[in-house]
């Protein structure tokens, strides 16, 4: 708007400075959102990498276990479900914080918590029964790229489940205020990615592993 | 045997036999960098300068402050990497026929690694984020960064890295494997010594650094531009910068991914770049060069912002082309990204390929010439003054269409299966970095010397320091060029041929010369400091320029303007000088500006603890620092006290100094 009719002023007797509030530099707000979503972009150039690497050696077995023998979908479902709805609670959370009620909010962040333990529990369980199974990530590079991708996810959900515990504390010791808002619309951000992510290793690694 | 196994966890593979008591020359060195260490730190306590340097420099959050400390590591940084390669011209000059050097072979190899992680990650990295921390700003108005304490965290982070490679110096190894530190070479079976993870930690620690402070300058650039500077209506310099720092932000992560990889291989005993179990080294070639050609380009493009911004100030023009400009760099940002392949042609991906890689490459000269062009339609029938950093674009433009040159000839498939590997490649990008960033930061450096501390750089000394890299360069250069045609490979230690000898004597002299434009540029630097009140400028615009960074006064106010420039036109401040501006002299306002902190020194600490810990398994130490390192960040966060408001009186008294007549 501002810009619109500033080109649209004569040339002749421009005024070269801001002699008002400067509104211009406080509203740098916006400025961590959009420094955020980069970051998260960044975030996801590793796992295209760690997905491109993947895609390279998801073949090599080296005469160990294949995706077929050491999948098991029913569980991976159920880990998927366990995200899925973590996405949906956090967002019901931030409706919650967009109304203003706290306690409303950390319910719903709690709630968000325990469905990413519950993620972070059965992948735990997963990896441990591999292993067990001697489908360890030292067997074949298929193997290694398998638990480095899924684990860099897990790795990435645990410290969302750091920072929503944090976020939780901030929040009960100044309520809603809005750094508190900024960083929770950061973690969202950052919890939906997650979800976006999880999506594409569920349908590469395993969907499109069991099929082939 | 139960007392080692006490040792081996309290110091992991620690021990008296890594610190090379052995070789005289780092046992020189080692003592050299302690004296001069212990030199400075007695001189801080006896000025009682700590409080100040922690207060005003190191915890400060200032970009101004940060680009200068980015700038003096480089400084530092550009002396151990031509110490490195002095040690390696010496090598080549007399290492032939039964005469064996003086370097080993395991210490020659650390040293073509140590120079090129060093000259690239340590020299050329931090002086061009320096330069654009310093400068960017306050070309578009705007009074710091979008993320200040991020700013402070990114170099520090920086400084720890490059700390990691000095210790590798004197305690342990550092890589044998290329300034890449490629597998096989650094795998585990084959580099089971410290030197790959030196490496390895140092970069992941600095990488970091890189990649945060890429994502504050592009937000930086893109929200904080002052009211009226239109994207089209940007300096040259700044869209370098923007381009430059998009690049990194879309390459770090994937070295940040290849390097974590081969981490897992050397730690965990996965197999992504061995040679069995299915892993694929060739695989980390790509990655690692996936980040590495646009690399070039994150360096290069700001060097062609400086150029630019330099040729139209000292053509008294406006930049000739100013949106062919802005297109060719984006253009050369997204093509540096298709291009990569082009490092291993002889990996045998086939022909259609290497055709594609190849024509990708030849396509970048295309707009890399449309630069050229411009650079010299905006010097035609300008009036040109030949100062310094004018000095220093003319260097450029004849050095760098050559390193061009060769590169296009490099891009050829059949003519790169010749080449691949011979000091042919390795004249070639010097041939472009010397050429065209180092010449391109002596030029930024010159030309913003007087804004960053309000008197030029000595001209006189400047001159030697011009000619000495100059005429250096050609003379240590050309004759790589002359034996890399005739087939000489890059990485040798030792020569049969003693005809070949000639050649590489030569190119010793020309690196003595270039050490002489070093040591004058260091002097320059010296004696300019001496002569600070006759070179002192006080108009805050020595060069006549053009641009926003020019309106304020040198050195620039903590807070740049006291009021937020309007901007109408490409070159706002040489429309603003046209057309008349008066400042206001009153009615100052408070500014809202950033805390600092010495968060950013604390958590880099603590990353070079993690860093050192884990490079000799010292595990206890290695989980001792990372968990200090997370309840540190996170107890940050709790502190919610981060900025102040510089009140208006103190505006109006900082004001009032600056341009009451007599002022400095």
């Amino acid at each position: 708007m501002a810009r619109e009719t500033l080109e649209a002023a004569p040339a002749v007797n421009p005024t070269y400075y801001l002699v008002e509030e400067d509104e211009h530099h406080a509203a740098s707000g916006g400025g961590t959102l959009l420094g955020f979503w980069i970051y998260l972009m960044s975030d996801a150039l590793i796992f295209a990498t760690l997905f491109a690497t993947y895609g390279v050696v998801s073949g090599n077995f080296a005469g160990g276990p294949s995706p077929r023998e050491i999948f098991e979908l029913p569980l991976v479902a159920l880990n998927t479900a366990m995200l899925l709805f973590s996405s949906i609670t956090f967002g019901m959370g931030m409706i919650d914080m967009e109304s203003g009620r706290t306690r409303a909010t950390l319910g719903w962040l709690a709630v968000t918590a325990l469905f990413g333990f519950a993620f972070i529990s059965i992948e735990l369980y997963e990896f441990a029964s591999l292993i067990a199974e001697g489908a360890t990530p030292q067997r074949s590079a298929f193997l290694s790229g398998f638990f480095t991708l899924v684990g860099t996810h897990g790795l990435h959900v645990t410290f969302g489940l750091i920072w929503i515990a944090v976020m939780m504390v901030q929040i009960g010791q100044r309520g809603l205020i809005p750094e508190n808002r900024r960083r929770l619309i950061c973690l969202g951000m950052f919890w939906h990615l997650l979800d976006v992510v999880w999506i594409g290793v569920f349908t590469f690694v395993y969907l499109l592993g069991v099929l082939r | 045997m139960h007392e080692q196994t006490f040792w081996t966890m309290l110091f992991g593979r620690l021990s008296w036999e890594s610190i090379p008591l052995h070789e005289p020359i780092l046992l020189g060195t080692f003592i050299v960098v302690v004296l001069l260490g212990l030199g400075i730190l007695a001189a801080v306590t006896r000025y009682r300068l700590w409080g100040w340097l922690w207060h005003e420099w190191l915890t400060s959050v200032d970009h101004k402050k940060i680009g200068i400390m980015y700038m003096i590591l480089g400084i530092i940084m550009l002396l151990r990497g031509f110490a490195d390669a002095l040690m390696m011209r010496a090598q080549q000059a007399i290492a032939f026929g039964g005469a064996e050097g003086y370097l080993p072979a395991h210490h020659y190899d650390q040293i073509f690694t140590a120079h090129g992680t060093i000259m690239i990650f340590f020299v050329a990295i931090p002086l061009i984020v320096g330069l654009v921390n310093f400068v960017m700003p306050l070309q578009i108005g705007a009074r710091d960064v979008a993320f200040p304490f991020l700013n402070n965290l990114s170099f520090w982070l920086t400084v720890a890295g490059a700390v990691l490679v000095m210790i590798s110096l004197f305690v342990g190894e550092f890589s044998r494997g290329g300034w890449l530190n490629y597998v096989p070479v650094a795998n585990i079976q084959n580099s089971p010594d410290t030197g790959p993870d030196y490496y390895l930690w140092a970069l992941q620690i600095a990488g970091v650094g890189t990649t945060l402070s890429a994502i504050n300058m592009v937000t930086t650039i893109i929200k904080m531009r002052a009211p009226g500077m239109t994207m089209m209506k940007m300096p040259v310099f700044c869209w370098t910068a923007l381009c430059s720092n998009v690049l990194a932000i879309a390459i770090f992560p994937v070295l940040t991914g290849a390097f974590a990889l081969l981490m897992l291989d050397r730690y965990v005993g996965m197999n992504f770049f061995t040679n069995d179990l299915g892993g694929n080294p060739m695989m980390y070639w790509n990655l690692v060069w996936i980040w590495g050609h646009p690399e070039v380009y994150v360096l290069v493009l700001p060097a062609f912002g400086i150029f630019s911004e330099i040729t139209s100030t000292f053509s008294g023009k406006r930049l000739f082309g100013y949106s062919s400009m802005v297109y060719a760099t984006v253009v050369i940002t997204i093509l540096s990204y298709l291009v990569w392949l082009h490092h291993f042609f002889t990996m045998g991906s086939g022909a259609s390929v290497n055709s594609f890689f190849g024509i990708a490459t030849m396509v970048i000269s295309i707009p890399t010439g449309a630069k050229i062009f411009n650079w010299l339609f905006t010097m035609y029938r300008g009036r040109i003054r030949f100062e310094l950093p004018m000095m220093w674009v003319v260097a450029f433009m004849l050095t760098f269409v050559v390193g061009g040159m060769t590169g296009v000839l490099l891009a050829v498939p059949p003519a790169d299966f010749v080449l691949h590997n011979s000091l042919f490649l390795v004249a070639h990008f010097h041939n472009v970095i010397i050429g065209g960033v180092v010449f391109g930061l002596f030029a930024g450096m010159v030309y913003w010397f007087p804004k960053a501390f309000g008197f030029k750089l000595d001209p006189f000394w400047g001159k030697i320091s011009f000619w000495g890299w100059v005429i250096g360069y050609w003379v240590a250069w050309t004759p790589i060029y002359v034996v890399g045609l005739m087939g000489t490979t890059r990485r040798v230690r030792h020569f049969d041929d003693p005809s070949l000898q000639i050649w590489f004597v030569i190119a010793g002299i020309g690196a003595l010369i270039i050490l002489v434009g070093i040591l004058a540029f260091v002097i320059q630097i010296a004696v300019s400091i001496r002569n600070r009140e006759a070179l002192r400028d006080t108009t805050g615009d020595p060069w006549d320029g053009r641009t926003l960074e020019w309106s304020t006064t040198s050195p620039p106010p903590p807070y740049n303007f006291a009021f937020t420039p309007r901007v109408h036109d490409l070159d706002a401040w040489y429309d603003m000088k046209a057309l008349g501006h008066a400042p206001p002299a009153e009615g100052f306002r408070p500014i809202h500006m950033p805390r600092n902190t010495g968060a950013g020194v604390i958590i880099s600490a603590l990353a070079l603890v993690l860093g050192f810990a884990m490079i000799w398994y010292i595990w206890w130490l290695a989980a001792l620092s990372f968990v200090a390192l997370l309840v540190y960040s996170i107890a940050h966060t709790f502190n919610y006290d981060r900025d102040y408001y510089v009140p208006a009186e103190e505006v109006a008294r900082i004001e009032g100094a600056r341009t009451a007549p007599g002022a400095a």
